[in-house]
């Protein structure tokens, strides 16, 4: 049963996590679902389905500077992150055995470093990390490096497009082209980067790109892995051979016209919202570095930029509180954002991309993640920084309790 | 009040914070994680903080309306709980986890955190009662439910901390708690209780401790000095205990024989036949008073387990230490254990037991044998 948290007024800080849907998607997917048609029937709904899926492929691929048979239909960042991984793994091993090498960075999320870890662990897989600077990122020579003296052996780079707890924009042209230089493909998981800066297949060089609808005001459970046509996967799905063959399933059409729509309006317009939203964020961190609690930004954050950096991305260190307590202390006071880091049964543990970012545990664990998106406000900004000291005052409070070996002195003696 | 109803995933606690909302309180549902590892699923009773049961809390919380957020404890549970139990084994003692982790972490680092975020109270599944004295303080007392009473576990509480928790379910039988459950809809209301140790899933302490401190084979033997058997470590062992020793052969007049003492210092393990387990005479230290501490020579009934029998004593507290007379003996008092005092259905407080000794059998000449604790913690005999 919900409750009427939906007449509550609150700041939504956590775009990262997942947008509002917008008005034009929400309505393109209703009407959708109104309709029958399994895409790969033959007959007349059938065909008026199929209709709507290209007609979506194109939209997506022109917002992405993509050809439309290089888009594939995916349930969303997670599977075209597997699918790209243990897809081109598989195939370039199959061609050349030598293959078994994957160069990866320290800061990917679980949906890249979680397939590595099953590669490593079950299919023979090798990995060079690739090492990120204070702020998060990789470095072309870092690259190079790890490719070494036996390119030969790599079967794929991966790089983050867009860090999704610290926003840091990595150098993806650069390193691609190094890729290239080595005949090696490469991936990029741009699920945070779209929207916010400009993402273009074609002239990033990139062999696979991975994109998801709900980060965008699309809805949640659709995605993409855009695949070069030269880009060889095994499938990780088998069956109607839907998507090239490589990704079966009857295509969930109604949320792909709204993930469609959804993608036009977030990269339309991009270098306006894309400024509009550093401002806010930068609003953000200013008032919150001014609460005089020595607040910190961490990562790449130069005011009134918004290309190192996501545009909607402020990370903040709070020193000498828990992040989950100022998460719930926020959230009570009806401002919602994020630690950042994966929770494992809802409890955060201490985020790999801070501790890549050679951050110590004990200051990773006052992280806290805010990010902006499409309904953002500067009335959201004056909330979160109204409701802030408090917020701090008691987290440290309660740090320093939880942290103590005593309980509550015994009264009588 | 501003209450955090600390929620495990069970049915006990899921009624617990249902009635604490229906009290008008301003409840939010917290879940402590206290395994770095947690196990993906709940296996029968046994096992703790599992994902299912973080899972079971927050759908419970979702029914009841209101927030809910996991609290990870892991670290303090493992150090004050986990380790401390490891300790008091590889000393020979016989710790009740269950009351540690009542004393340091769920009415110490989860209240002392609660009420640093603001919150006033913690509300529990727990069944025992909390009931407004002459004076105006809160009184610790039995559950309703004497099948199902847990003031023994809480007897470590003092008077801060009760004044800062909720019983709930202290006025109701089980079956009516589970009945309740089914009644709001809760699909948790079948759920097995839990049994046993939490943090040893699969119920083998013994194997549990031989994991962490390691075969250390030693010598069982009889209040003679004779070797009668072996064993692979002495803190495998419990005062009172019979099965588990393998002992080749029966004692004179083929009575079954029992753990006496563990003696840790040179890992061997004393038997006897029953009747010279039998205790009356409780030294006990760490007292933890759940109100005024009792002053000279007071009547009291003793409880020395979980669910044992309450034997009526006296007890005479002095600063660190009490000493508590029972009325007659009882046989399987460890060590380590804890005695926990009541005046009616009231918990006056509890001590960990240091000594344990039979002043019948020391009147009647049978030599005196105590168990007590080393100053450098390990069990010894004395006398003999």
């Amino acid at each position: 049963m919900l409750d009427s948290s939906a007449n509550v007024s609150f700041a939504y800080l956590d775009h990262g996590a997942t947008t509002p849907m917008l008005p034009e998607a929400i309505e393109a997917m209703t009407a959708q679902m109104a309709t029958v048609g399994n895409a790969s029937s033959l007959h007349t709904s059938g065909r008026l389905g199929r209709r709507v899926v290209e007609e979506s492929r194109e939209a997506i691929a022109q917002a992405m500077g993509a050809r439309p048979s290089e888009v594939l239909f995916t349930s969303g960042g997670t599977e075209s992150d597997n699918l790209a991984i243990k897809g081109t793994f598989w195939a370039r091993k199959d061609a050349d055995p030598r293959r078994v090498r994957l160069l990866v960075s320290t800061v990917e999320h679980h949906a890249v470093l979680d397939c590595v870890d099953f590669l490593v662990a079950h299919e023979g897989a090798k990995v060079t990390w690739l090492e990120v600077d204070q702020v998060g990122r990789v470095h072309p020579e870092t690259v190079r490096a790890a490719i070494g003296t036996d390119p030969e052996t790599v079967a794929l780079v991966s790089v983050m497009w867009a860090n999704n707890e610290v926003g840091t924009v990595q150098p993806i042209a650069q390193i691609a082209a190094l890729c290239h230089e080595f005949a090696i493909p490469m991936h990029s998981d741009a699920v945070q980067a779209v929207g916010q800066v400009v993402v273009d297949f074609a002239a990033s060089g990139l062999d696979l790109l991975s994109i998801s609808g709900h980060k965008i005001g699309g809805p949640q459970g659709v995605g993409a892995l855009l695949a070069r046509r030269d880009a060889t996967l095994v499938p990780l799905t088998h069956g109607g051979g839907q998507e090239r063959q490589v990704r079966s399933g009857s295509l969930d059409v109604p949320a792909i016209r709204g993930f469609a729509v959804a993608i036009r309006h977030a990269t339309a317009d991009l270098a306006r919202r894309a400024q509009r939203l550093t401002a806010l964020r930068d609003m953000l961190i200013v008032g919150a570095q001014d609460a005089g609690f020595g607040v910190q930004v961490s990562g790449d954050w130069v005011p009134g930029d918004g290309t190192a950096r996501l545009p909607g991305n402020a990370h903040l260190l709070v020193p000498g509180c828990d992040g989950d307590s100022l998460l719930y202390l926020l959230d009570a006071a009806g401002v919602q954002c994020s630690t950042g880091s994966a929770c494992q049964a809802g409890v955060p543990q201490p985020s790999h991309v801070l501790l890549a970012m050679g951050m110590s545990e004990h200051k990773a664990r006052g992280a806290l993640r805010l990010t902006l998106g499409h309904t953002s406000t500067s009335a959201d900004i004056d909330a979160f920084l109204a409701a802030l000291p408090a917020a701090v005052e008691r987290a440290q409070r309660a740090q320093v309790a939880t942290s103590s070996q005593q309980a509550i002195p015994t009264q009588t003696r | 009040m501003r209450v955090v109803a600390a929620m495990s995933g069970g049915v006990d606690s899921a009624v617990a914070a249902a009635r604490m909302v229906e009290d008008g309180h301003d409840v939010v549902g917290v879940h402590l994680a206290l395994s770095q590892n947690p196990a993906t699923l709940r296996e029968g009773a046994r096992g703790c903080c599992t994902i299912e049961d973080a899972g079971d809390a927050r759908r419970v919380a979702d029914m009841i309306g209101i927030p809910f957020y996991v609290w990870d404890m892991a670290a303090r549970f493992k150090n004050d709980v986990v380790d401390d139990f490891v300790a008091e084994y590889a000393a020979g003692r016989t710790p009740n986890p269950c009351l540690r982790c009542n004393e340091k972490i769920k009415f110490a680092a989860l209240l002392d955190k609660a009420l640093a975020l603001g919150f006033d109270a913690v509300a529990t599944g727990h069944y025992a009662q909390i009931v407004q004295g002459a004076s105006g303080a809160r009184e610790l007392h039995r559950a309703l439910d004497m099948a199902k009473d847990q003031s023994y576990v809480l007897g470590v509480l003092n008077a801060d901390q009760l004044a800062r928790s909720f019983f709930p379910l202290g006025d109701t039988a089980k079956p009516q708690i589970r009945q309740e459950a089914a009644a709001r809809g809760f699909y948790v209301a079948a759920k097995p209780d839990s049994h046993d140790i939490c943090f040893i899933p699969d119920g083998d302490t013994r194997k549990w401790l031989t994991d962490r401190l390691g075969e250390q084979p030693g010598d069982i033997v009889d209040t003679g000095g004779t070797t009668v058997g072996r064993h692979d470590g002495a803190y495998g062992f419990t005062v009172g205990q019979r099965r588990g020793l393998h002992l080749g052969q029966p004692a004179t007049g083929g009575q079954p024989r029992y753990v006496l003492e563990v003696q840790p210092k040179t890992n061997t393990v004393v038997v006897a036949v029953g009747d010279l387990l039998g205790i009356d005479a409780i030294t006990g230290d760490h007292c933890r008073w759940c109100g005024p501490a009792p002053r000279g020579e007071v009547s009291v009934g003793a409880q020395v387990r979980a669910h044992g029998e309450e034997i009526p004593a006296t007890a005479w507290a002095d600063g660190e230490q009490v000493e508590v007379r029972l009325q007659r003996p009882v046989r399987g008092v460890a060590p380590g254990q804890s005695v926990v005092l009541y005046d009616g259905t009231r918990v006056v407080g509890s001590a960990t037991i240091a000594k344990a000794t039979s002043a019948r059998a020391a009147a009647s000449g049978q030599g005196r044998r105590e168990l007590t604790r080393d100053a450098d913690g390990s069990t010894s005999p004395a006398g003999g």
